[in-house]
């Protein structure tokens, strides 16, 4: 349970904290090595990255649209034909993260069990 | 099996990566795009107190922008190196990528952005000498160091603004097609001046009047074509006297054949509506005794709007009005002393000429009997994610050789070159700054010297009581006839003899009616000393413009905001009176009485709640279309005659053999198409009151202002509840029409009113994007606050200071 914990809030903190330096897919790195790091069973390993990451994507996406009324979120949602809906969007932004972050967790986790053997 | 798995997870984990990081069609890279962090979600932001003090190098002096409730900047610098300095820089910060996406428009690069769909374009803008041009400015610019300098401080008052970019700062287009901007120059500032002389002076029909005269002969091409409409109310007063113009010499014309050649098809041309209206009154006609002056220019409606409304104020000016991103100094304006605007004078500034090469290297070209060396510039148009195409432009004496074999001509040894006064250089930018700080008539008539092209009606109002408007541009001294067809390119007679003294250019100074005005309208009568063709002059709003000021006496700024928005449908006036008797009632249906009844009552304005406009554009339209069917339907390029011959043709001339259609077999007269054309539109009526449920003329026309990236649908706004057409005052049409509204009242301090469609900020996410498009379409303006020093807060709602940066 605690790892379950720690790998969620240290991947969380690592992913903001590093996007003030690093491009985008800096979470990646965040993710794999926390998978090595702080190894997770077989389907959390997945999971929880991925929830830190779109738990955060999501959250961050909405306090900044939230305090704009919404007005570029609402054009781009437009724009990438998801019929003008936010939600949608924000959530869309959230998955993108999640996804990114969940497959370099597994990633980094498969690589401790070929470097540590049992 | 942990290999395996291993590997699997290797290549799920890549390829997730690589196609979020990279544009995938027309989809931006979506982990770049979206995450919160650099993305888009980091444009979501309006304009507000968070946009810190910031420093910049080489200011000598703190410089203060305070910005209004519209975010409009007022510029406070202590010079004027200063203030131009500031100027890009405020000017980056709201509107980088339109600024970049203009001028990589005019330099044929938008291959380099949007990818191969753009090749075409991109050739023809090379082709048509748009960079060359450009290098011709640069060149004029040299030799004023004074002005060079503010364009040098401009230039890295942008730059500096880039240097401290971000990605995730970049505005949102680039994330969109994922690209990055690039360091500005001089150059990308000539390149802008260059895309104003396009959009305003790049369009002839040289080759289709030759398409025309080859097909039907002179005295047909003279009828639909004339030089002069049998009415005219020109720019410059008829009782104009140009007696005093001593010593002119309109150039004597050759006794030459005109070359007749076929073309089939012409490179793109310029919005047809670009045009502008411009008004000023003297103080016997004013309400109050102050000058007034009005002004606004008919462009495409986009979003980034193409004007950035900007005080700039300095111990030697203090200025405010409309600037082009990109450009330093205000275009269209007033200071304390005076106010000047523009409208479009379009000249016949381009000819073309046939080239014979001696072979098909294209080296050398028949000239005066003999051979002349021609130059050849490569032009390298880089291709997103492909080759880069080369392309090959021959230049001859006369302009770039446009049409080849390897473009849209088919011979290798025959090429025709384009003469342009856009390829002449010049210091426009001169003329600009130095009405920024004119005082006064002699201070215009100094400034407006300088400026090549695209030719302007410059008019002008003092705080003196002064009024005029001087035709600006440097016009060829053409022969009678001289470019209104293809030329011969070997004949040296055929060459542009010399240029019109610019203080022989058409003017007026406090005529006797009491006003000046324009709006495109033919610049002179046939008085004039010089030759000026027909080259499209609009015949309607200078009428509407014309007789409103000679029907009173004085005129207040509530007549001038109802004369920007007068919805009077002149050309249907003049047309519907002679069509609708020719109907005859006792033989229509019910559906045809019924659109008959509609449009007998309907008063001619075409407000948005009307349903008479519906009606006659549609009507006048498929009249039109059927009436010049031997020119729509031809293979050859030809153009229509302008509207105003056309129903001038359909009045005195209904029996002429065009108005029979060539698909039928019986033979038309005028009436018969009045009759065809009205059945054809109770059809369309029935099919729009089904799909719209109404046939008001508001949603029928639908304005709408449209995103510079080819219209994209979720930043532009739509369905616009706005009247008029073209070739009404309010010149609103679909997707084109007033840019900016000015009025500007001559009392001390100078008062004055302005609006536009569109809003200050660059950024879809800003509130001020499109804030000022309602205000507009309900002939609104905003009251625009001429501060007298940085001390006047009144509706300032942030200020930013840029300091000078010690190092």
């Amino acid at each position: 349970m605690t790892r379950l914990v720690s790998n969620f809030a240290i991947t969380l903190i690592l992913v903001y904290v590093l996007s003030f330096f690093l491009p985008w897919w800096s979470l990646m790195l965040v993710a794999f090595t926390t998978g090595w790091l702080i190894p997770l069973g077989k389907f959390t390993q997945f999971f929880i990255p991925f929830l830190s990451v779109t738990l955060l994507w999501m959250l961050q996406a909405y306090a900044l649209s939230s305090a704009n009324d919404f007005i570029l979120s609402k054009k781009i949602a437009t724009l990438l034909m998801l019929d003008g809906q936010i939600s949608l969007l924000i959530f869309i932004t959230g998955l993108i993260g999640g996804l990114s972050a969940g497959i370099s967790g597994t990633l980094g986790y498969q690589c401790r069990t070929l470097f540590h053997k049992k | 099996m942990k290999y395996i798995k291993f590997t699997i997870t290797l290549v799920i984990t890549l390829t997730i990566f690589y196609s979020l990081n990279n544009k995938l069609g027309s989809l931006p890279p979506l982990g770049k795009f979206l995450n919160p962090s650099h993305g888009v979600w980091q444009n979501e932001l309006t304009e507000s107190q968070n946009n810190r003090n910031v420093s910049l190098q080489y200011l000598s002096d703190k410089v203060i922008v305070k910005y209004d409730d519209n975010l409009i900047p007022h510029i406070f610098a202590n010079n004027d190196l200063d203030l131009y300095r500031a100027q890009g820089f405020v000017t980056a910060q709201h509107r980088l990528w339109q600024m970049e996406f203009q001028t990589h428009a005019a330099a044929g690069r938008l291959s380099e952005i949007i990818g191969e769909p753009a090749l075409s374009y991109d050739r023809s803008e090379r082709r048509r000498g748009m960079v060359y041009g450009a290098e011709q400015q640069l060149k004029s610019w040299e030799n004023d160091t004074v002005n060079l300098a503010f364009i040098d401080a401009y230039t890295d008052g942008i730059n500096q603004y880039i240097h401290g970019l971000t990605s995730q700062n970049y505005p949102v287009e680039y994330k969109l097609l994922d690209y990055a901007p690039e360091k500005w120059s001089r150059k990308k500032t000539a390149l802008l001046m260059m895309y104003m002389t396009k959009m305003l002076a790049g369009g002839d029909s040289d080759l289709e009047y030759t398409n025309f005269l080859k097909k039907y002969g002179k005295e047909r091409f003279d009828l639909l074509y004339p030089d002069f409409f049998d009415i005219n109310d020109p720019v410059i007063p008829k009782e104009t006297d140009w007696s005093n113009f001593l010593n002119v010499e309109q150039t004597s014309a050759p006794n030459t054949k005109t070359v007749l050649d076929y073309t089939k098809e012409t490179i793109s041309k310029p919005h047809p509506d670009n045009g502008s209206n411009n008004w000023a009154i003297s103080p016997n006609k004013s309400y109050s005794g102050n000058a007034i002056l009005a002004n606004d220019p008919h462009l495409g409606l986009n979003l980034p709007s193409i004007w950035f409304a900007i005080q700039l104020s300095s111990p030697n000016q203090n200025t405010y009005g409309v600037s082009l991103p990109g450009s330093p100094g205000v275009v269209i304006g007033f200071n304390e002393k005076i106010a000047w605007g523009m409208t479009n004078a379009t000249r016949d500034v381009i000819d073309w000429y046939k080239i014979k090469f001696e072979d098909s290297t294209q080296s050398r070209y028949q000239y005066d009997n003999d051979f002349k060396m021609a130059t050849k510039r490569i032009e390298k148009i880089a291709i997103r994610d492909k080759k880069t195409f080369i392309d090959t432009v021959t230049y001859t004496h006369h302009g770039p050789v446009t049409y080849d074999s390897n473009f849209k001509g088919n011979s290798d040894k025959i090429g025709y070159a384009m003469g342009w006064t856009g390829h002449l250089g010049g210091q426009n930018l001169r003329t600009l700054l130095e009405l920024n700080t004119s005082q006064n008539y002699e201070d215009y008539k100094n400034a407006i010297k300088h400026y090549v092209a695209p030719a302007q009606n410059v008019i002008f109002a003092s705080n003196e009581g002064d009024i005029a408007l001087w035709i600006q541009g440097k016009f060829p001294n053409k022969w009678e006839g001289q470019g209104k067809f293809l030329l011969d390119g070997s004949n040296p007679k055929h060459d542009w003899q010399g240029y019109i003294p610019q203080h022989h250019n058409a003017h007026t100074k406090n005529p006797n009616r009491g006003f000046v005005s324009s709006a495109n309208q033919h610049p002179v009568d046939s008085t004039y000393p010089y030759y000026v063709f027909n080259d499209g002059y609009e015949t309607y709003r200078n009428r509407v413009i014309n007789d409103f000021f000679r029907s009173k006496d004085t005129f207040n700024i509530q007549d001038f905001k109802n004369l920007h928005n007068n919805n009077f449908n002149l050309q249907a006036s003049e047309l519907l009176p002679i069509m609708i008797p020719v109907i005859e009632e006792s033989n229509l249906l019910s559906d045809e009485k019924d659109i008959l009844s509609k449009i007998k009552s309907w008063k001619y304005n075409n407000d948005i709640n009307e349903v008479g406009p519906t009606i006659w554009q549609t009507w006048f339209d498929k009249l039109t279309e059927i009436t010049w069917d031997e020119i729509s339907q031809d293979t050859i390029a030809l153009e229509y005659p302008f509207k105003y011959q056309t129903i001038y043709m359909m009045k005195e001339y209904p029996n002429d053999k065009f108005m029979d259609i060539m698909a039928t077999p019986e033979i038309e007269t005028a009436h018969d198409l009045f009759i065809k054309s009205f059945k054809y539109t109770v059809t369309i009526m029935k099919d729009i009151e089904n799909n719209n449920g109404n046939l008001n003329w508001g949603d029928r026309k639908a304005t709408y202002v449209g995103h510079l990236l080819q219209g994209l649908p979720a930043f532009s706004k739509f369905n616009i509840p706005i009247g008029g057409y073209s070739g009404i005052v309010n010149a609103t049409s679909q997707n084109h029409g007033p840019s900016w509204r000015m009025i500007v009242e001559m009392s001390s301090p100078p008062k004055a009113l302005g609006i536009y469609p569109g809003g200050q900020s660059g950024n879809p996410g800003s509130k001020y994007y499109d804030n000022l498009i309602s205000d507009w379409a309900s002939g609104n303006y905003l009251e625009l606050n001429f501060m007298k020093d940085q001390k006047d807060d009144a509706d300032i709602i942030f200020s930013q200071i840029l300091n000078p940066q010690n190092d």
